[in-house]
């Protein structure tokens, strides 16, 4: 099939508002929020249903063109940026919900739904739905899906992959498999086919329903801002707070150039001076929460926080988070750009970690802010740099990359939430071994013999665009989405 | 600790020879360890903790390592695995119990053996050796082998190193059994609970001779306890028509679990079956097994079921969508019974990792 067979062929399925070709139309599309990449699709298609998804897969198995699925394009490892003179399928018509069930603390969606959508529509029943990137305003639940998403709430309910039971999937061939169930056992029986769909970044297809689950909204929470005068401490604390047996539902660190940020952009009316503050909140039961609350207000103030911030209700709650979910989108008042990285470390390597970035930060002249989901090690460093700057842009790369090489060094891994996608494939085999990437790639294989499933993505082979500096997404420099 | 490079060479040549490979743990589950055909390796050689930090809330074993060394060890650090796995005191592994998907009453508040399983290593068919995960809490990077390992029943390859996450464990625990005139009424109370911010540990079901028990466990610091007992009381007589209380406290409520969790409610000479399901669909699946002695998991959500033929279950489970694993007392060719879900992509996974068949079919 050629290029114009092709285009006549998706132009049977979709009506022509809603398949895109033009260049004006396209450029919306070229990026996602990872814009250092650009590339220009052949097409964008725009389908209403599932049959019209199932019908475009199937059309570009047979000529041999790769698609990505895309929701709204919030992916910071370029995982839905599109493959050069391939197809964007666009999800975000695919937004129904489709049924809750709050008995069984469930609900069918579809893949464009937003992730904060859900929470909305079942809040009514006492319910919401857990995990929360911090994009979640916008990010589509097809795209947590895909990179098993996270946010700052993981430690103690995990992330997406956690929260979704039953999946309908077309494979990259056409065909339509579904597994799982409404059952909270998910697959139950015969190899989890969930999670091994979920975070597969769109090398396996795309999700078509997706049975989530729910759960109740804790009853209370207590929010407990601690101010440090260094780093270290700040992060001794954290250990002190798991040492203590409590299982907090978030435990968050930023540091002093994240803070000043936080202050410029959304006045948080964090402590002066801090060179590091800690976040941790606890959420539960009342009568439990309380008494956790008691044990945990010992260990913080004998873990040498010269000032203790207890948020008082719910108004004070939303203020240490606005300032904690703003950080990223707060940078950019900083500098013009940054890159970001989402690497882990074991939680008592955060200190070396921490050390070594800032040696790396001296060594390389490039401020780096710190703010991390310290529960779980989740380090995101974000690298200042000035895109305007020739070879800026590969300079702040250069040092991301070592602080990848560093948490791979250190235990961890070199992504916690955002996916490997386009930007961090190169280090896989730093990470894993030849024959673990050689079994990731014949899995791959049979699922996508063609390979047209979001090629050139998580896996180290395919050609790269050029790298080249666009500054902060649109919607970044609104504070509306965050790198986080 | 022995050295144990050479037991995983000695595996990998096993594999590279062999035409079929029959791999055996604690033997706990008889039904899914040794059908069929000879043991040739025995997972307990590859046995013993790797790596445990408390803070870290992590540790890595050897996947033949009996839980019950790791659960005394994670205790000492008042630490766990919060799922309840099955059969510890039978000598159940952590790769039988990743295998087989096998997660006891704790299942409920936390999740099962897929939410804490992080990390593993593996032989697969081709006798290589294949890393997944990894040792960390959070981790994106490739494709999620470990999830995908649970339930898996060994077909696509043996299990050698694993890794998991752990939680602190509750200073104390109390157990309320409830009392109800019918499944209907204390599904009532179930459905109430499940938009309630009220937290358990543990809701379990059971038949009664003519009533039904909801079975409740709720960890949690001493001090509250008893008011947050006080208040699911009070929630419950609100909510629904209990007719009777039992509360239960200290070693005899820690024992009662324990046995609960070693199935000893299933009679000698019976076959246990696992079957999950949608508790909306409880009514339709006890009009096939309300003759025999069960007990429902996980909110309604799991069913164990102690039957004396499996002549028609099969063909039963099929006609209501619901799938079985037969885990003691009989021995099949093909544990799964019922309707199966998501073959054409587990199928291609098989060729991928297993293209010969070492591990058997699918």
């Amino acid at each position: 099939m050629d290029s114009i067979q092709f285009y006549q062929r998706l132009q049977q399925i979709f009506p022509d508002k809603r398949c895109l070709t033009r260049d004006v139309d396209l450029l919306p599309y070229e990026s996602d929020a990872l814009t250092a990449f650009r590339a220009k699709p052949a097409a964008v298609v725009i389908p209403e249903n599932e049959e019209e998804v199932i019908a475009a897969v199937k059309l570009c198995y047979e000529a041999g063109v790769p698609f990505v699925a895309r929701g709204s394009g919030t992916s910071l490892s370029g995982g839905s940026l599109p493959i050069r003179d391939g197809l964007v399928i666009a999800l975000n018509r695919l937004n129904r919900i489709k049924h809750i069930d709050p008995e069984q603390r469930t609900a069918v969606v579809e893949p464009g739904v937003i992730n904060l959508k859900i929470t909305e529509a079942v809040e009514r029943f006492g319910l919401y739905y857990a995990p929360d990137p911090s994009s979640q305003l916008i990010c589509t639940i097809g795209g947590n899906v895909a990179f098993n998403s996270g946010g700052a709430h993981c430690l103690k309910y995990g992330m997406t992959s956690n929260h979704i039971l039953g999946l309908k999937v077309v494979l990259p061939d056409g065909e339509v498999v579904e597994f799982g169930s409404s059952s909270l056992e998910g697959v139950g029986i015969g190899p989890d086919l969930i999670g091994l769909f979920i975070g597969s970044e769109g090398l396996f297809g795309i999700a078509l329903e997706i049975t989530v689950r729910l759960m109740p909204r804790p009853e209370v929470y207590r929010t407990v801002l601690a101010a440090y005068r260094d780093l270290e401490t700040a992060g001794n604390a954290v250990a002190a707070v798991v040492a203590s047996g409590l299982l907090p539902g978030a435990m968050e660190i930023m540091d002093r150039l994240a803070l000043k940020a936080a202050e410029i952009a959304v006045k948080a009316g964090y402590p002066a001076g801090a060179e590091a503050v800690l976040i941790v909140e606890l959420e539960g039961e009342k009568q439990q929460v309380e008494a956790e609350f008691v044990q945990l207000n010992e260990v913080i103030h004998a873990s040498g926080a010269y000032e203790i911030q207890v948020a008082q209700n719910e108004a004070q709650r939303a203020k240490i988070w606005k300032g904690r979910k703003g950080a990223f989108s707060s940078v950019g008042r900083l500098s013009p750009d940054y890159v970001v990285q989402d690497g882990v470390v074991p939680r008592s390597q955060l200190g070396k970690a921490l050390a070594e970035i800032s040696r790396l930060s001296d060594a390389y002249g490039l401020d780096v802010a710190n703010v991390f989901h310290a529960g779980d090690g989740n380090l995101h460093p974000l690298i200042l740099y000035d895109g305007r700057v020739e070879g800026a842009l590969e300079h702040a790369e250069k040092l991301a990359g070592e602080i990848l090489r560093l948490c791979i060094r250190l235990g961890g891994t070199i992504t916690g939430e955002h996916g490997v996608g386009l930007e961090k494939r190169d280090y896989m085999p730093e990470l894993f071994s030849e024959s673990d990437l050689e079994a990731m790639v014949a899995i791959r294989r049979e699922i996508d013999p063609k390979m047209i499933a979001n090629r050139g993505k998580k896996l180290p082979q395919g050609e790269a665009p050029a790298l080249s500096s666009h500054g902060l997404h649109p919607l970044e420099k609104k504070g509306v989405i965050s790198r986080e | 600790m022995v050295e144990k490079q050479p037991i995983v060479n000695e595996l990998i040549d096993l594999v590279k020879m062999q035409e079929r490979v029959w791999v055996r743990g604690g033997g706990s589950k008889p039904s899914l360890s040794a059908n069929g055909g000879e043991i040739q390796f025995d997972l307990r050689r590859l046995s013993g903790l790797i790596e445990y930090d408390p803070g870290e809330y992590t540790f890595t074993a050897w996947a033949g390592t009996p839980i019950k060394e790791i659960a005394a060890v994670l205790a000492e650090h008042q630490q766990y695995l919060p799922f309840d796995p099955l059969f510890i005191e039978e000598g159940s592994t952590l790769g039988g119990t990743i295998v087989a998907n096998t997660a006891g009453s704790g299942r409920y508040r936390y999740g099962g053996v897929r939410d804490f399983l992080i990390g593993i290593q593996f032989v697969d068919g081709r006798g290589e050796l294949i890393r997944g995960g990894g040792k960390v809490v959070k981790n994106a990077s490739g494709f999620d082998l470990p999830k995908f390992f649970v339930g898996s029943l060994g077909r696509y390859g043996v299990l050698v190193e694993t890794t998991w996450k752990v939680f602190p464990q509750p200073f104390d625990y109390a157990n309320i059994q409830v009392t109800y005139l019918s499944a209907a009424d204390l599904q009532q109370a179930s459905f109430a609970l499940a938009t309630s911010p009220l937290e358990m540990d543990v809701q379990d079901w059971m038949p009664q001779d003519d009533r039904w028990v909801l079975d409740i466990r709720m960890g949690g610091l001493p001090d509250v306890i008893p008011s947050r007992l006080e208040r699911l009381t009070q929630f419950l007589n609100d909510h629904s028509q209990p007719v009777d209380f039992l509360i239960g406290r200290g070693p005899e409520e820690t024992a009662k679990w324990r046995d609960q969790n070693s199935c000893r409610w299933q009679p000698n000479d019976t076959i246990l079956v696992k079957i999950p399901l949608n508790p909306q669909k409880l009514t339709e699946l006890e009009t096939i097994i309300d003759r025999y002695p069960r007990r429902y998991t996980a909110a309604g959500n799991t069913a164990w079921v102690a039957v004396d033929t499996l002549d028609h279950l099969p063909r039963q489970l099929d006609a209501v969508g619901l799938t079985g694993l037969v885990l003691r007392g009989d021995q099949l060719d093909e544990p799964i019974i019922g309707r199966r879900k998501g073959m054409p992509l587990a199928q291609r996974v098989k060729r991928a990792l297993d293209p010969n068949g070492v591990f058997g079919e699918v």
